[in-house]
Formats: structure tokens, C-alpha cells, sequence
């Protein structure tokens, strides 16, 4: 599974000491670094590390027990990594296609959510699948809003409803009008 | 907790319990988990790769109840705070002290460290807004509670605190610096707070909930303003610090800011960018030439806009990160104990796991004046 071509970088870090007999060639190589000029102090602790790129010593590789979606910019499996609600169904058809692009475009993105939007109807399913009857308004933790914000809340249900009689009306009208049309031919 | 999908969530009983999955991994039994802004935006479905039937939670304390054959230095029994980066400790960034950039614990993006109770975009993990979470790389992470610590102070130091402290140090803050801070959030309030102890002259907070910025003006002593009534924010904040900038902005805001309806459409509404970034545009605007940006504030993956010619043209600096919570626990530990950050002086609601739903409708649509909420699972004493 390891990508070579990245795993393989040669390590820097053993060609450190005599680093500047590589670029002899180079007029003028590293006269100017500043070992002080590291804008990332105080976060890091610049060691040089870096330079050795992935051969740190791995701690112990977790087992893999289910799927899991890699990262193409990773070119291995990290040592640990959580291993809940792995893909399924179409959400999981959809984000293997998404893990197919780099964490740099939009084709990786974009689709994950959608497949995010998916995975909620399938959550419902499943729910009633398993005899549960999802509530939503609790989920929406809404015994909350008519504790806190009651007056609003009753205003917003009472408009909704109004709109909601209003667009019914509106419709069932326009339905008449088109029928009364039709028989005026 | 169980996530269903935007604003649904629920307590439930019937998830099994987590198992070790690695010799490192420890279970640990929660005793306080706190709701964090940034929960706010995987609740909202803005974080792409968040699958139904997890559970979130990156902020907790807990009972070490288990280990893995691997785990040294953690005992059964430990009363542990977990910082909420997922870290290896042996990795090139973790050597180097940049504990939220591990490059071992999150297998679905390069991008970001792992993360409890984060999506799969910060490695799938679950989290602890439960009575039970995996605990990996226990022998890194997990730090013991300090004797006569109370907890809700403990919890606010898996983050909240580290974070905030973080932005003030990412600002390089100087002697006699203005510093202006947006958002009056639990973040920018520590921010706020922390800024003092690097020396600031003026601190400044922006947001546009009046119960937030009066909780501000009490909590990190400074000036607080409503960008509501500011008119432009920017023009503001050029005048009041003399014509030329603040020295260094702060954006502890992130992906949902309000106050630009363009923004607001594109990043909140359809998507389409990497979150609304208002707060952030405004601080590039507001900083002196030669000015200091740090960024707490987190956005999603994709781009978001902001105004890069100005960054250019003013030559800033902008500093950003996931705090790195382990490296700065131990003088996190000392402000604590020294009485210079009292971090349970934000918690302002205290809520059963069961009444999860209520507690992020509270927390997502800023009800009752909440600033931060924790929440107590059933075993867990509510002091101890
Ligand atoms: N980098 C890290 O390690 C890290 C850690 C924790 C939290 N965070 C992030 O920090 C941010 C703040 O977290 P929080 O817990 O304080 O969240 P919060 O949602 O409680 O606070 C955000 C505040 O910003 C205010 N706001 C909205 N638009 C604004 C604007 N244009 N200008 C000024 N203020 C505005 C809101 O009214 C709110 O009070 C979030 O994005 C969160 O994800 C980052
Ligand atoms: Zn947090
Ligand atoms: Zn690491």
C-alpha cells in the first residue's frame, strides 16, 4: 500500500554535517541563513526534523478491522485512527469516490458533502429500521427554545402556519381557476 | 451523544461501549465534557466528512478505566484532562512540539492532526460527550489532574485556555501593543484575557452579542464593542488606535462570522467556501503595516476569501494553528494556580449528558447568555 515514490525520499538528515560540501557548486550557499529567523517560534520547536521527512520511528500500527478512507496525499495508513461509523451504503459509495482526489480540490470536498446529506436520510432509515422513531423536534433540543426564547418560538410556529394555510389556499384556488379554464374552451 | 445530522443530536443508550483497538489506547470514563465553538460547526454540517452515528466531544476529564499492553506511564484509576489533539509524541511535529499537527493519527487528511469527536475529516474518532471514550497514544496526551484542582478548571484546559493563550503568543504581542480580539466568545474571551499577560497596553474585544461583550468587559478586563453599532468595523478601529491599525489582530471567530451578508451566503449558506470569513477580512483590514495576524479561528477546507492583496501590500504576518494544548499545559497549570486565569469563571451552564439536545440548541443559538457549557455524564459526581 506504501507509495514509494514519497516513502523513499532520501533522509537529509544523514547528509546534514557535510551539507554544505553538496553545494560547493552554489557561489555564496547559505552565507545568509539565520538559525533566528524562524517565524514559528515559540509553536515549534525547530530541530531540523523535518528534513528527515516520514522516517520517525512509527509507534505500533493499529489492526485494521474495518474501511477506512486514506488521504491520497498520505502515502501510508497513519499508526492509529478511529474507526466508527465506517462508509456504507450510498454516503460510502459516494465518499470512496471523493477520497479518490487530493484534499486539494474540490471533487474531494464537494462531494463529501453531499454524501453528508445522504448519510442523514440514511440515518433516518436506519433509525426506523431499528423500531426508533427519530424526534426531531427533541434531537433539535426545542424544550430548550420554549424555555429561553418562548415568545419567538410561538411567533415563528404561528407564522409558518400561516404561510403554510396561506399556500394551500393560494394553490387550491389556482387549481379551480385552471379547471374553470379548461372547460371554457 | 449520537449525531443525526444538522442541529439533531441525541443522548443515547444503546451505543457500545469503546474497546482498546491499539496496545497505546486507554479508556477512559468522562467526568466533565465541554461544548466548544467549534462543535458548533460539525452540529451544523459545515464540516464535510461528518458521518451520522457519531459522537463529538474533544474537551473532557475522566477516570483512567482501562489500558492498552503498551501504555506506561498512565495507571487505572488516573483522573486524567485529555487535550483534545490526537498526538503520537514521536512523530517529526510532535517532536517539535507541534502536537495538533501529528502526522500519526489521522489517516483521512493531511491537512489536520487528529481530533476527538471531529469528524472524518480529523480521523473518525469518537469523542467524549460521552461516558466513555478511546483514549489513543495514552502515554502522550492524558496529563494528571493536579491536586486540589477543581475539575471544571481541568476540563477548561484541554483547550479553551491552551487556545486562547496560543492566539495572544501567535500574536507576538509586545509591551505597550494594541491588540484587538474578534469575537467574545469562550475563545476570545480567554484571548482577551491572555494578551494582558504578554504585556498589551489595550485590548479590545468585537462582537455583536451585548450579553457577550459586557461578560468580556467583567471577565478579561477590556474594551468591548458591538461591530453592530460601529458603523464600518474597520474605519473604527483605525481611528481609535490613532490612525495607522491595531499592532495585532486576533480571529477568534472562524468559519460562521456574521456581518457580511456575502460571506454569510457563500460560506454559511451554500457552501461553497471554506466558511465566512468576516472576522478575518476585518483584521487584515484593521492591523497596522508590518501588523500581526493570529488566527484561532477555524475554517473548512476549501478556500475561503479573504482580502490576500492587502496581506501583501501591508507586509503582515499571519500566524495560525490548532493549539498545541500539551506543549503549553505546564505553564497553563502555573497561571491557573497562581490565580492569573480563573478558567471555570466562563462556564455559565452546567448540563446533564442526557439533556444533551437542549444543551447545543443553548450554546448554538446563544440562549439564555450562555458563554460555555459543560456537560456532567450520570456517573460522574457533580463535584469532586
Ligand atoms: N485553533 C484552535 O485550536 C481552536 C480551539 C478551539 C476553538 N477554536 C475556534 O475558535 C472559534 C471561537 O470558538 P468559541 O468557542 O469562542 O466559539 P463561539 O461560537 O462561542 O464564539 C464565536 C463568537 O464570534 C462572534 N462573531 C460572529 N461574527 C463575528 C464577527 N464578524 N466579528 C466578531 N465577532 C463575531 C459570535 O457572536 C460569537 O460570540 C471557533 O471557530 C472555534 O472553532 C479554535
Ligand atoms: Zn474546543
Ligand atoms: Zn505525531
Amino acid at each position: 500500500m506504501e507509495d514509494k515514490n514519497i516513502a523513499s525520499v532520501k533522509p537529509f538528515e544523514k547528509e546534514r554535517e557535510n551539507l554544505a560540501d553538496n553545494y560547493k557548486h552554489i557561489n555564496g550557499w547559505g552565507i545568509d541563513a539565520d538559525p533566528e529567523n524562524e517565524p514559528t517560534y515559540p509553536m515549534k520547536t525547530y530541530t531540523g526534523d523535518d528534513h528527515n521527512r516520514l522516517e520517525w520511528e512509527r509507534p505500533p500500527l493499529q489492526i485494521q478491522t474495518v474501511e477506512i478512507l486514506k488521504s491520497i496525499e498520505h502515502p501510508r495508513l497513519t499508526a492509529v485512527y478511529g474507526t466508527v461509523a465506517p462508509p456504507s451504503g450510498l454516503s460510502g459509495m459516494i465518499r470512496r469516490f471523493a477520497f479518490k482526489y487530493s484534499e486539494s480540490t474540490y471533487a474531494h470536498w464537494l462531494p463529501l458533502v453531499f454524501a453528508d446529506r445522504i448519510n442523514v436520510v440514511e440515518g433516518i432509515v436506519d433509525d426506523l429500521a431499528h423500531g426508533h422513531i427519530p424526534n426531531i423536534f427533541a434531537e433539535k433540543g426545542w424544550k430548550a427554545e420554549w424555555k429561553y426564547n418562548r415568545q419567538e418560538f410561538v411567533q415563528n410556529i404561528a407564522i409558518t402556519i400561516a404561510v403554510a394555510t396561506a399556500a394551500i389556499i393560494i394553490f387550491s384556488k389556482s387549481k379551480k381557476k385552471k379547471k374553470k379554464s379548461l372547460f371554457s374552451f | 451523544m449520537n449525531y443525526r445530522g444538522p442541529f439533531r443530536v441525541r443522548a443515547d443508550h444503546n451505543k457500545p461501549d469503546p474497546e482498546i483497538l491499539h496496545p497505546q489506547d486507554a479508556i477512559v470514563r468522562v467526568t466533565r465534557s465541554c461544548i466548544c465553538g467549534s462543535d458548533l460547526h460539525i452540529y451544523h454540517g459545515l464540516v464535510p466528512d461528518t458521518r451520522v452515528g457519531t459522537t463529538f466531544g474533544h474537551e473532557f476529564t475522566g477516570v483512567v478505566e482501562q489500558v492498552g499492553t503498551g501504555v506506561q506511564k498512565l495507571k487505572v484509576g488516573d483522573h486524567v484532562l485529555v487535550p483534545f489533539n490526537i498526538a503520537c509524541g514521536s512523530c517529526t511535529f510532535c517532536k517539535q512540539e507541534l502536537y495538533g499537527n501529528c502526522h500519526e493519527s489521522n489517516p483521512e487528511a493531511t491537512a489536520v492532526g487528529g481530533i476527538f469527536g471531529y469528524s472524518h475529516t480529523a480521523g473518525g474518532y469518537d469523542g467524549g460527550q460521552a461516558e466513555y471514550v478511546r483514549v489513543p497514544y495514552a502515554d502522550v496526551g492524558p496529563t494528571i489532574i493536579p491536586e486540589g484542582m477543581d475539575l471544571d478548571d481541568a476540563v477548561l484546559l484541554t483547550d479553551v485556555v491552551p487556545t486562547g493563550y496560543q492566539a495572544a503568543e501567535m500574536g507576538g504581542i509586545k509591551k505597550g501593543d494594541t491588540v484587538v480580539v474578534f469575537g467574545a466568545g469562550p475563545i476570545g474571551i480567554m484571548a482577551a484575557k491572555c494578551a494582558w499577560l504578554f504585556g498589551a497596553a489595550r485590548v479590545i474585544i468585537i462582537d455583536h452579542l451585548e450579553y457577550r461583550l459586557e461578560f468580556a468587559r467583567n471577565y478579561s478586563q477590556c474594551e468591548a464593542y458591538n461591530f453592530k453599532s460601529l458603523g464600518d468595523p474597520v474605519v473604527f478601529m483605525k481611528k481609535t488606535t490613532g490612525g495607522l491599525g491595531a499592532d495585532v489582530c486576533i480571529d477568534a471567530v472562524g468559519a460562521e462570522a456574521a456581518g457580511d451578508t456575502m460571506q454569510t451566503l457563500l460560506g454559511r449558506k451554500m457552501l461553497m467556501t471554506g466558511g465566512s470569513a468576516t472576522a478575518l477580512h476585518w483584521a487584515i483590514n484593521s492591523v497596522k503595516k508590518g501588523g500581526i495576524i493570529s488566527i484561532v479561528g477555524v475554517y473548512g477546507p476549501i478556500n475561503a476569501l479573504v482580502p490576500i492583496g492587502n496581506v501583501v501590500n501591508k507586509g503582515l504576518t499571519i500566524r495560525a494553528n490548532q493549539a498545541s494544548v500539551k506543549r503549553l499545559l505546564p505553564r497553563m497549570i502555573e497561571h491557573v494556580q497562581a490565580g492569573r486565569i480563573d478558567p471555570k469563571g466562563i462556564i455559565t451552564h452546567r448540563i446533564p449528558l442526557e439533556e444533551v439536545s437542549e444543551a447545543y440548541h443553548i450554546f448554538s443559538a446563544k440562549r439564555d447568555n450562555c458563554i460555555k457549557p459543560v456537560l456532567i455524564p450520570p456517573k460522574a459526581e457533580m463535584r469532586a
